[in-house]
């Protein structure tokens, strides 16, 4: 599904040049459940938005469902981020004056949906994620995981391949955590690939791979899986 | 790139910028309203002088016998020329670019009586040339002087508004008999209502205008006060001029350059000055209100920027669900067109409003005479509309492109 060879990101803030990473090699492949750790600046966050096409590579190769992404457009990127692509943040990043209905809404406005689908869509996905009653709440009506979990049924919204999650349960306590690593349990296990960022050992040990990160490499081999 | 996307994403995004809206939306409202009202008080201004000029005469020239300057065919200078009654005839004869020429004789202070009114007015004896040529329009029900009129030099007389008012009051005149100079003129018709702004005699509501030949009979004027022609059209006023001038000159032996033997007043050449200075007080006023919608305008790409600024995340966000660049920009031009637009509307109606009820007033007081009533015509009402959309445009365009330029990574981890 990812295959990443000899990715270069440098960061040009002012005078200084940032490596974030170095060079990095990363294969994963489809349906797989993986954990990225490492210690803060090793790159993850970096790595994380390579993948999901949110930004480009400054050299190196990366093919997504083997086409070459890292010479496409920003418009062709978007597309993927719409389609292929689904992220889940730490800090939610709802909008904060649309409804839940509202947030999950928007990638398949972006993806001109027609209304009654979306409708439709939105209502399935939200029972999904068990926010069914949630639909006109605003995310100032809801509690942290049940932000998380809206979240996450926006990025499901136009079902991708690929999700995405960067420390999802970062600012959740142990028992909203718990119903969020549950849920990405079950994307799973629904065929979804799931890469997750995260300090928690709790979602690491569900993973069946993890990937050190340390100074913009990889530290633990390079992209074969590897017991724990 | 759908527009039902942009439409339905504006409208989520509108709701948190409610209050921020409104404030930008009363800039534009006053901006607006003030270019309008600027512009339909100089589209009014315009307009009132025009017909006050209007009132006089349509495209004429008037004449009036001058004295020579220059000695010429055994004559010399200082010389007296008169204008008679059968230079009218010859003019017409040997200057074909004439479209319509006729008289007037004009007598200040005649004694004029009716019932036990006692007055002193002015008398024209004229021809029935003039009811086009000057506007002397008769009311419903009356008429004005005609050639059998002239012929039979009938005792009829034709009254301005203002002094029928001054022998009738509210009475009805038509058919009624008063007394010239104790000779008795039947009264058949009362001129139309006119703003006139400028004359070479007064007013032409004041006057009473009899046939030309009664007024010979009566008072016996051997030669005429005034010759009045309309050219064939406006370009040729000064062609013609020379060659009434030149024709005059062989009739009464002086030369053909020589300017001071006959007076000339151009009206249409007045009224084009005119016209062309009020047209450009109008466009004075005009800059004065696109300059403050202008400000309008900085304050809405001020409040675009901030806003943008403030939203940054929300870009981010919005591009990683998969938003194309597009769709920010379009998103953000859409708000501020929408704004101007809204502010616009507002302002526009507010306007027309404001110069409705204004014009619908009954004052009549002598500053409106002058002044006009503001007036919002299609053209003012295309040019703000223009303007308006230019503006949104602009005050959109440039904050826009900085929203969309941002990037996603850059813009999620922004507080």
């Amino acid at each position: 599904m990812i295959k990443m060879t000899g990715i270069k990101k440098v960061y040009n803030t002012g005078k200084v040049a940032f490596e974030a990473l170095r060079g990095l090699d990363i294969e994963v492949k489809s349906n797989e459940y993986i954990a990225i750790v490492g210690p803060s600046g090793s790159g993850k966050s970096t790595l994380m938005n390579l993948m999901g096409c949110l930004d480009t590579p400054s050299s190196g190769e990366y093919l997504l469902d083997d086409k070459r992404v890292d010479t496409l457009t920003s418009n062709q990127l978007a597309e993927i981020r719409n389609q292929q692509v689904g992220f889940v943040f730490q800090a939610f990043n709802l909008l904060p004056y649309a409804t839940a209905y509202e947030n999950v809404e928007l990638p398949l406005l972006f993806a001109a949906m027609r209304a009654k689908e979306r409708k439709r869509r939105v209502v399935e996905l939200l029972n999904r994620v068990g926010l069914g009653d949630k639909l006109s709440n605003k995310p100032t009506e809801m509690s942290g995981g049940e932000m998380q979990r809206t979240a996450i049924a926006r990025a499901l919204a136009n079902n991708p391949k690929l999700i995405l999650a960067d420390e999802p349960t970062g600012n959740l306590d142990t028992k909203s955590g718990g119903e969020i690593i549950k849920i990405f349990d079950e994307l799973h296990a629904n065929g979804h690939t799931v890469i997750v960022i995260t300090h928690d050992k709790n979602i690491a040990e569900h993973c069946q791979r993890i990937v050190k990160l340390k100074d913009g490499m990889i530290e633990n081999g390079n992209g074969f899986p590897l017991s724990r | 790139m759908r527009p039902s996307i942009i439409y339905n994403v504006f409208m989520r995004d509108f709701r948190k910028q409610r209050k921020r809206m409104l404030l930008t939306l009363m800039a534009i409202f006053w901006g607006t309203l003030s270019i309008m009202l600027l512009l339909a008080f100089g589209e009014g201004l315009k307009n009132q002088f025009y017909a006050s000029t209007a009132g006089m005469g349509e495209g004429i020239v008037i004449v009036w016998g001058g004295q020579t300057s220059i000695p010429y065919k055994g004559f010399g200078k200082g010389r007296r020329i008169h204008l008679f009654e059968d230079d009218i005839a010859y003019l017409r004869k040997t200057v074909p670019a004439i479209k319509q020429i006729a008289g007037e004789y004009i007598r200040w202070g005649a004694e004029i009586n009716y019932k036990d009114k006692f007055l002193s007015e002015r008398i024209n004896g004229v021809f029935p040339e003039y009811r086009e040529m000057r506007n002397m329009i008769p009311q419903m029900g009356g008429r004005m002087i005609n050639y059998l009129d002239i012929d039979r030099k009938r005792r009829v007389a034709f009254l301005g508004d203002k002094v029928k008012e001054r022998l009738f009051g509210q009475e009805e005149a038509i058919g009624k008999i008063i007394y010239i100079r104790s000779i008795p003129f039947k009264v058949i018709g009362i001129m139309k209502h006119k703003t006139q702004g400028s004359s070479y005699q007064g007013r032409d509501e004041d006057v009473i205008v009899i046939p030309a030949s009664t007024f010979v009979a009566i008072f016996g004027d051997p030669y005429l006060d005034n010759i009045v022609y309309q050219p064939e059209s406006p370009e040729m006023a000064k062609t013609v001029e020379n060659r009434v001038l030149a024709m005059m000159g062989t009739r009464y032996k002086f030369r053909a350059d020589d300017k001071s033997a006959l007076g000339f007043w151009d009206v249409i050449e007045s009224q084009r000055i005119t016209r062309n200075v009020l047209t450009g007080i109008e466009v004075f006023l005009g800059i004065i209100g696109a300059l403050t919608l202008l400000i309008a305008c900085v304050g809405v790409a001020n409040i675009m920027y901030v806003s943008i600024k403030e939203r940054t995340r929300e870009i981010g966000v919005k591009m990683a669900i998969g938003a194309r660049k597009s769709y920010i920009v379009f998103q953000f031009l859409l708000e501020a067109l929408g704004i101007t637009f809204l502010g616009g509307f507002f302002g526009m109606s507010t306007t027309y409003i404001l110069t409705e009820s204004f014009r619908k007033l009954p004052i009549e007081s002598d500053i409106f005479s002058i002044m006009g009533k503001p007036i919002v015509s299609m053209d003012i009402g295309l040019i703000v509309v223009l303007i308006l959309g230019v503006m949104g445009l602009l005050s959109g365009f440039f904050p826009a492109m900085k929203a969309a330029s941002v990037n996603p990574v850059d813009a999620l981890r922004y507080e």
